[in-house]
């Protein structure tokens, strides 16, 4: 499976968030996403880059187009060393996602996009892939 | 030598005479293109197939797919074929060809290529045989590529169509100023339910909207999935500035509202659309005026 | 960036690039609440037209600032969420509670004349 422009982007100051999901935008609308799933996509990206921010200080968030028998769409990878999540369960439990933005909003990340994987080992760190596909 | 190593040469051995068979039949078929064509067109039109086609496109589609059949055996790679298979696809899904049409006549191919090895190679047992390891594996994968092709594409087109239908049968009307009804009838899945709430929202905003009254009488049940989408548009129309009232809420749909944990209180909700209407241009600032009050001349 | 913010009789009138930062953000709420108490402002615009993206942070700010400058006794209101970003922020779980929207510029004048007008 042939990955194409594949984007990496360091997340260090909150300006760098802005960054991912401008490029993630621009990456969604290339690949042919609509204005709205483009808007999704870059919302998870802004929220996914934060969480790096906000527990691990620092990270990448990665982008690039991906195609499976045809299926044309954007895989998201965000990945810290930072401390790790203690449970997955909770992070992932709605109820942690409200607007009140105590936790993650894992679960939101999880309703904006197709497919949502993650992993973490204590003090370790963290990585979290998503996945779209053009419908 | 290890047995390793000794299996390993093996197998690159079995893999170089098989590309060598494969190019020796290659050969072969293509020296005898034109007859094996016809007798393929032939048996096509004995078993009916492709009866869309006049007789001068079949032979055409015929001869390309034989070619690209031929061709595909003597690569060994199959991308080629995957978009051929595309391409012939979206000519002839529109004319009406069916799948088992499509998979008949390449397994017709297949068979008219089997058996003139046969008739070639009858003479030499193991000669045949090798020839045929070689060949059954490639004509199987052929046979994959161009039905899986196919069907892919005729899956495409049927969601597009079913996009269309979506979009014709869901109409956000503007029936006063600043006030859109969007009367939803029969079925929805999640997908549809998505695409309501996105044409509201641009609906919302085009027309500055500030009332919206959904009508769900016309929906006969809802789970759990699309009760959520229904309130997120409740929710998101609040963030563009409008004000929604749900008109048509059935007992059952109202307790699968409940089931999810959302306080009907909170919703605004009408018995039916007038109902619903009327509060809505209360809500604008409309003076109602029942018919027999008004002037008559 | 700086927020422009511009004075509209007793209102203020804030307008978002798209490119917002936290930072940004954050120099906007302490801008926007020395600005209501320097011109005894009664409500506040945010217009959010611009605004691609808005995700957990904007909106919780975007709740600080509404409520900061209610303690100054004025209302707030942001106007011009777009429809797809509307869409996501449902999706996200992110309601608003509490916050006043409106669809423009001019239905946000509009609510926080009514606002001002229902006081005594």
């Amino acid at each position: 499976m042939p990955v194409l422009q594949n984007i990496v982007v360091a997340i260090r100051s909150d300006g760098d968030i802005v960054s991912a999901r401008q490029q993630g935008r621009s990456l969604a609308a290339a690949i042919g996403f609509t204005a709205t799933d483009a808007t999704l996509i870059a919302t998870a990206i802004s929220e996914l880059a934060r969480n790096i921010l906000m527990y691990a200080g620092q990270g990448e968030v990665m982008m690039h187009r991906a195609e499976i028998s045809h299926r044309k769409g954007i895989v998201i990878g965000a990945r810290d060393s930072g401390p790790g999540i203690r449970s997955i369960e909770d992070v992932l439990r709605d109820g942690y996602s409200t607007s009140g933005g105590l936790g993650l909003g894992l679960p939101g990340v999880k309703r904006l996009m197709d497919e949502f994987a993650i992993e973490s080992q204590l003090g370790q760190g963290t990585m979290v892939t998503v996945k779209k596909w053009l419908k | 030598m290890s047995s390793n190593k000794r299996s390993a040469i093996q197998e690159q051995r079995t893999a170089a005479q098989s590309t060598e068979l494969l190019q020796e039949l290659v050969a072969h078929l293509r020296q005898n293109r034109t007859q094996l064509r016809e007798e393929w067109a032939n048996r096509i039109t004995e078993a009916r197939l492709l009866t869309a086609m006049t007789k001068d496109e079949l032979f055409a589609e015929a001869t390309s797919v034989y070619d690209n059949y031929v061709e595909a055996l003597a690569t060994g790679t199959f991308e080629a074929l995957q978009s051929y298979a595309r391409n012939l696809s979206e000519r002839i899904i529109p004319r009406g060809v069916e799948t088992h049409e499509v998979v008949g006549i390449v397994l017709l191919l297949r068979d008219v290529l089997a058996r003139s090895l046969f008739a070639k190679y009858q003479g030499d047992f193991t000669m045949l045989n090798r020839i045929l390891d070689a060949y059954e594996p490639a004509a199987n994968r052929i046979a994959n590529t161009v039905a899986v092709g196919f069907v892919q594409e005729r899956e495409r087109v049927i969601r597009q169509q079913q996009e269309a239908i979506r979009e014709l049968s869901t109409p956000v009307l503007q029936v006063r100023e600043r006030l859109l009804i969007l009367p939803i009838i029969g079925v929805i899945d999640a997908q549809r339910a998505r695409q309501l709430t996105e044409q509201l929202l641009r609906g919302i905003r085009m027309n500055r909207a500030k009332v919206v009254v959904i009508d769900i009488t016309g929906v006969a049940a809802m789970d759990a999935t699309v009760a959520n989408h229904l309130v997120q548009t409740v929710e998101a129309s609040r963030l563009l500035g409008a004000t929604v009232i749900v008109t048509g809420l059935s007992p059952e749909i109202a307790q699968t509202i409940v089931t999810i944990g959302v306080d009907l209180g909170k919703m605004n909700t009408v018995g039916d659309l007038q109902g619903g209407i009327e509060q809505a241009e209360r809500l604008l600032g409309y003076k109602v005026v029942p018919v027999a009050d008004t002037a008559s001349s | 960036m700086e927020v422009p913010i511009l004075k509209q009789g007793r209102f203020l009138i804030a307008t978002i690039q798209a490119a917002l930062s936290d930072a940004d953000l954050l120099q906007l709420r302490r801008a926007l609440i020395d600005k209501v108490i320097h011109f005894r402002s009664n409500g506040v615009i945010i217009d959010v037209t611009a605004l691609d993206v808005m995700d957990s942070f904007a909106t919780r700010t975007l709740r600080d600032i509404t409520n900061m400058i209610r303690l100054r006794g004025a209302d707030t209101v942001i106007v011009g969420i777009q429809p797809e970003v509307a869409f996501a922020m449902v999706q996200l779980g992110l309601t608003m509670e509490g916050v006043a929207t409106a669809l423009d510029l001019e239905e946000g004048l509009e609510h926080l004349q009514q606002r001002a007008a229902g006081k005594i």
